[in-house]
């Protein structure tokens, strides 16, 4: 047999399609719309608002830069200059960039690991409703022009009611819990569909380093996570019913925010960038048509940079006034999180070396971010040192340098997944000229844009200030910088310009335009409803590379009059059971309107915490009625996994 | 908010600034230390600049090179493969060893650099002069402390008198949210927390005049919160602080005497005081010898009349958002309080 699918060409066969088409497809129209469980439809919405949001977060960078860059400019003023820089902060790192990674994750891991669906479809889609309303509530409040105002780190006591009493916090509480409460979903679900969904064969030890990466990111959300939840509800709760967490004078601590709320922030930066990384290994991969060198050294690095992540908060704190010693030793932890960067990069350097790369798009975005985020990190390790980071915390240096680690760490890994994965996604390529043309316009962005803030910083240019006195010598280089940020928008307004036009008239792109390794090519482009009609076997890392890879058995047995995954062991995927998973349901919805209800009620009153605590439990008593438990494998149908027989004999045969 | 602010212009004291040796290409710059903490901090930064200028060519060039390399073998016909035995040896090399001898390098010289700077003023027996500083929504209070002879103590705002060449401890106080204290040429920003008293110890080696910020973002006029620093040879220094302690004489001119009695009558000793009269507020600027100040409205404006007028007519339209209230006071009123803020010199 030499395609994935045995079943082309059989008339029976032909009929379970069109029956697994039905079983996976949702009602028309609207009401299909809402009740859509299915992992790529919910995917490709986080990337699609994830996306528009970071268009948003674009267009206030360009805003501040307009501000700055002249001095003394009243382009915005002081008032809606805090509240601009807190929406870009805001919507980056809590709106934008952890969202869309979980996004990706959610569209490409079941293609990846050879499922089809998510393991927990309903709450993979209240996850992304309660994303939802925690962006138009934000955006809300900012047409309104009550947005929240004190920085995306909204310290204490400033944003306390005695001295901020604009409703703008206590909408960014709201928000951020919201958030908080969807990234846990999303994490959840993508670890549990990781851990056991894996097509059979497919052993820790053989996932694509994607994969790896967004497990990472998922037990990284899990731990840093619900600390900011519960920093975010004290804040909530000193503003809300005057409690006194962090007001000295009722014995509470301003301090305390910032160990809570940084535990969190520091770990968020590599939320953000692992997948990052994660997706820098697939494209290198592809594109110098190898594996990556050294795969146990990389998934080993990616596991040791989210682990040490959480030790190094301290860092954002040495002006705080903490014992030296202690920051001593942070210092240290914060330099030590700089080796499994560099052996990541030295995989990759070997890679490239030892190959003949196509130089494409992606891998252009892909080297881009090799040398920004080198820059990115070269700065980092110069701030972990105690000393140097007192002079420069604050200033426009560390503004330079997060946005190289963050340019480069999490939007070029993107673009470059973008122009990647565009073809699987539509059927259609992205046009490379466009594409190269983007990618040149961002680069040099970058560097007009952000060098020249590392010499502000030096200047004594501190951060979140609305403007500057001429006398102070920082207009030629300002200027420069919003020069930059233009270019850098501009860049990026020709991968949108190239991605709706590719979408409608880009050459047809076929099941496997890269010729890439993983199991997410194994399908048509844009894959069918259900992913794989056949879940396929693994046997290497780069099953698609295998000579034998058509003879390799595929699973039958799965039913095709209703929904349903095969479910494997965690360590070495062996199959386990067949798990059934929902249909399209509007409990989802109900249940992410019905949490809202107490989240953003409290905005109008602490009535609407009870009446929505009640809502809420009866749409879980929905969601959980007995008809929608997903039950374990039964042999009713009489079909059998053949190929897990199969492939266990082969097992035992080669032992 | 289309407020326009009215053009600032701060060259009489930043000239005199830069007369007084602040260097470099700024008014405020880390690279131009004019201290001794600020120096070995500078000294810290080229050393890491040299490895990072170092590392980021090694790595471009490692990556091109070998791009280039496999690129030619590949149109040659050969394998481009690299055999593991290579490959291993440039992910330890580069990847673990070079990077953990670099790092070591820069935690020795960073912990040594930390504590060089930490030692200043408290050796034991050093009783480096103590100044309390308290950061306010949007302005510094200033008090000189002398615990041995408190009738010596006073209290000023937003300029900070030091003796040249001797190590100074700045006790940082904040009453309402937190702030940072930075005068980047002297030393690195220490923050001001409600609740705690942080100190830094800062050192000025030649007289002059520095110009320092809040660097933690504290509102709506976090960018106009600047202050002075003035570094005065140590003789000068006994001589302006004996100067401060002078009490307040009544203002011989007759527009100053006028002025005295709007400032008595229109409130504004409710939230300011000047040493020597009824007027004893204290959430605002210390007003006593405000005629020497260099700035007005925290390092925001020179104190010429014409700024001063113009700040009292309407504070919000130079720092909108700020908490002094606007005074409605005749022409008149305002040129006589303006000469009288101006006498107390």
């Amino acid at each position: 047999m030499s395609t994935l699918d045995p079943a082309l060409g059989t008339g029976k066969l032909a009929d379970d399609t069109a029956q697994l088409d039905e079983v996976w497809s949702s009602p028309p129209g609207l009401y299909g719309w809402l009740t859509e469980v299915n992992h790529r439809r919910i995917g490709r919405r986080y990337i699609a608002t994830g996306f528009a949001l970071f268009l948003l977060a674009g267009l206030e960078a360009l805003a501040i830069r307009t501000q700055l860059a002249v001095p003394e400019n009243d382009a915005l003023g002081p008032e809606i200059y805090r509240q601009v820089f807190t929406m870009h902060g805001a919507t980056m790192m809590f709106l934008f960039a952890v969202p869309i990674m979980i996004g990706v994750g959610i569209y490409l891991v079941p293609l990846m690991i050879g499922t089809r669906d998510m393991a927990l479809p309903r709450l993979n889609a209240f996850g992304y409703w309660i994303y939802l309303i925690g962006a138009i509530t934000l955006y809300t409040a900012f047409i309104l022009g009550v947005a929240p105002n004190s920085g995306w780190f909204n310290y204490p006591p400033l944003s306390r009611r005695e001295h901020e009493l604009s409703i703008g916090i206590d909408v960014w509480v709201v928000v951020v819990v919201l958030l908080e409460v969807a990234a846990l979903v999303g994490a959840v679900g993508l670890i549990v569909t990781i851990l056991k969904q894996r097509a059979p064969g497919m052993s820790l030890n053989r996932m694509p380093v994607f994969v790896w990466s967004i497990l990472v990111m998922g037990f990284m959300i899990v731990f840093a996570m619900p600390t900011l939840m519960t920093t975010t509800i004290f804040l909530g709760m000193d503003r809300m019913v005057g409690a006194h967490f962090f007001d000295p004078a009722g014995m509470g601590d301003p301090l305390l925010w910032q160990h809570m709320f940084w535990y969190f922030g520091h770990p968020e930066v590599y939320i953000m960038f692992v997948p990052g990384l994660g997706m820098v290994s697939m494209v290198i991969a592809t594109m110098c048509r190898r594996p990556v060198f050294g795969y146990t050294a990389v998934v080993l690095s990616l596991v040791a940079t989210g682990v040490l992540s959480f030790g190094l908060w301290v860092h954002h704190m040495y002006a705080t006034g903490l014992p030296r010693l202690g920051t001593s030793m942070f210092t240290a932890a914060s330099m030590l999180v700089t080796i499994p960067t560099a052996v990541q990069f030295f995989c990759w350097t070997a890679t490239l070396w030892g190959s003949r790369p196509r130089f494409t798009v992606a891998l252009h975005y892909v080297l881009g971010f090799l040398l920004i985020f080198l820059i990115g990190g070269i700065t980092g390790v110069q701030l972990g040192a105690v000393p140097f980071d007192l002079q420069v915390h604050d200033t426009y240096f560390v503004v330079a340098h997060f946005h190289y680690v963050l340019l480069g760490g999490v939007v070029f890994p993107l673009f470059a997944g973008i122009y990647y994965w565009f073809p699987k996604v539509t059927g259609r390529m992205m046009s490379e000229p466009l594409g190269k043309v983007s990618f040149w316009m961002m680069f040099l962005g970058v560097h007009a844009a952000f060098w020249p803030q590392h010499h502000l910083g030096f200047m004594g240019m501190p951060r979140r200030v609305y403007t500057y006195l001429p006398e102070m010598g920082w207009t030629q280089l300002n200027l420069l910088s919003t020069v930059g940020a233009f270019t850098i928008a501009t860049g990026v307004g020709v991968t949108v310009v190239n991605l709706l036009v590719s979408a409608r008239r880009g050459s047809p792109a076929g099941n496997d335009p890269w010729r890439a390794e993983s199991l997410e090519w194994a399908t048509s482009s844009p894959p069918q409803r259900y992913n794989f009609r056949f879940i396929p076997t693994v046997r290497s890392r780069a099953p698609l590379w295998d000579a034998d890879w058509n003879e390799q058995p595929l699973v039958v047995g799965l039913r095709d009059d209703q929904r349903e995954a095969l479910s494997t062991s965690i360590l070495d995927a062996r199959p386990d059971h067949r798990a059934i998973l929902p249909g399209p349901t509007l409990v989802p919805f109900f249940a992410a309107l019905a949490a809202s209800v107490p989240v953003v009620g409290v905005l109008f009153g602490l009535h609407w915490v009870p009446i929505g605590g009640a809502l809420f439990f009866i749409a879980i008593s929905a969601w959980n009625r007995p008809h929608h438990l997903p039950h374990r494998m039964e042999e009713e149908s009489g079909r059998e996994h053949r190929l897990a027989e199969q492939e266990r004999e082969r097992e035992e045969e080669r032992q | 908010m289309a407020m326009r602010s009215p053009s600032i212009r701060l060259a009489p004291s930043l000239a005199a600034c830069a007369l007084a040796g602040c260097t470099g290409t700024g008014v405020q710059d880390v690279l131009a230390p004019a201290g001794p903490q600020a120096a070995r901090i500078a000294a810290w930064f080229w050393f890491s600049f040299a490895l990072a200028v170092a590392v980021f060519v090694a790595f471009a060039a490692i990556l091109f090179w070998g791009l280039f390399r496999a690129h030619r073998r590949h149109l040659r016909g050969e394998d481009t493969e690299l055999p593991d035995k290579h490959g291993n040896r440039l992910v330890i090399w580069g990847g673990v060893v070079i990077p953990t001898v670099i790092l070591l390098a820069l935690l020795v010289f960073s912990a040594y650099t930390d504590r060089m700077i930490s030692r200043l003023g408290r050796g034991p027996g050093e009783k480096p002069l103590t100044i309390e500083v308290v950061g306010e929504q949007f302005w510094w209070q200033v008090r000189y402390l002398d615990p041995e002879h408190p009738h010596r103590e006073f209290i000023t705002a937003n300029e900070i008198h030091v003796p040249a060449g001797r190590p100074v401890r700045l006790l940082l106080k904040s009453r309402d949210v937190i702030h940072s204290f930075w005068v980047p040429n002297l030393n690195g920003k220490q923050d001001l927390v409600p609740g705690r008293t942080n100190d830094l110890v800062v050192q000025v080696d030649d007289p002059g005049t520095y110009r320092g910020q809040c660097a933690e973002f504290c509102g709506v006029q976090h960018a106009k919160m600047a202050m002075l620093v003035v570094a005065h040879p140590p003789r000068e220094f006994d001589a302006w602080w004996e100067s401060q302690l002078r009490p307040h004489a009544p203002p011989s001119d007759p527009e100053a005497a006028r002025g005295e009695e709007v400032f008595m009558t229109n409130g504004c000793g409710t939230c300011h005081s000047i040493r020597g009269t009824l007027a004893k507020g204290t959430v605002a600027p210390d007003l006593s010898h405000f005629g020497s100040r260099r700035t007005v409205a925290a390092g925001t404006l020179p104190n010429t009349k014409g700024h001063l007028g113009g700040w009292i007519a309407d504070p919000q339209a130079i720092k909108p958002g700020n908490r002094m209230p606007p005074v409605p006071l005749k022409g008149e009123e305002l040129r006589a309080l303006v000469s009288y803020l101006h006498s107390l010199k």
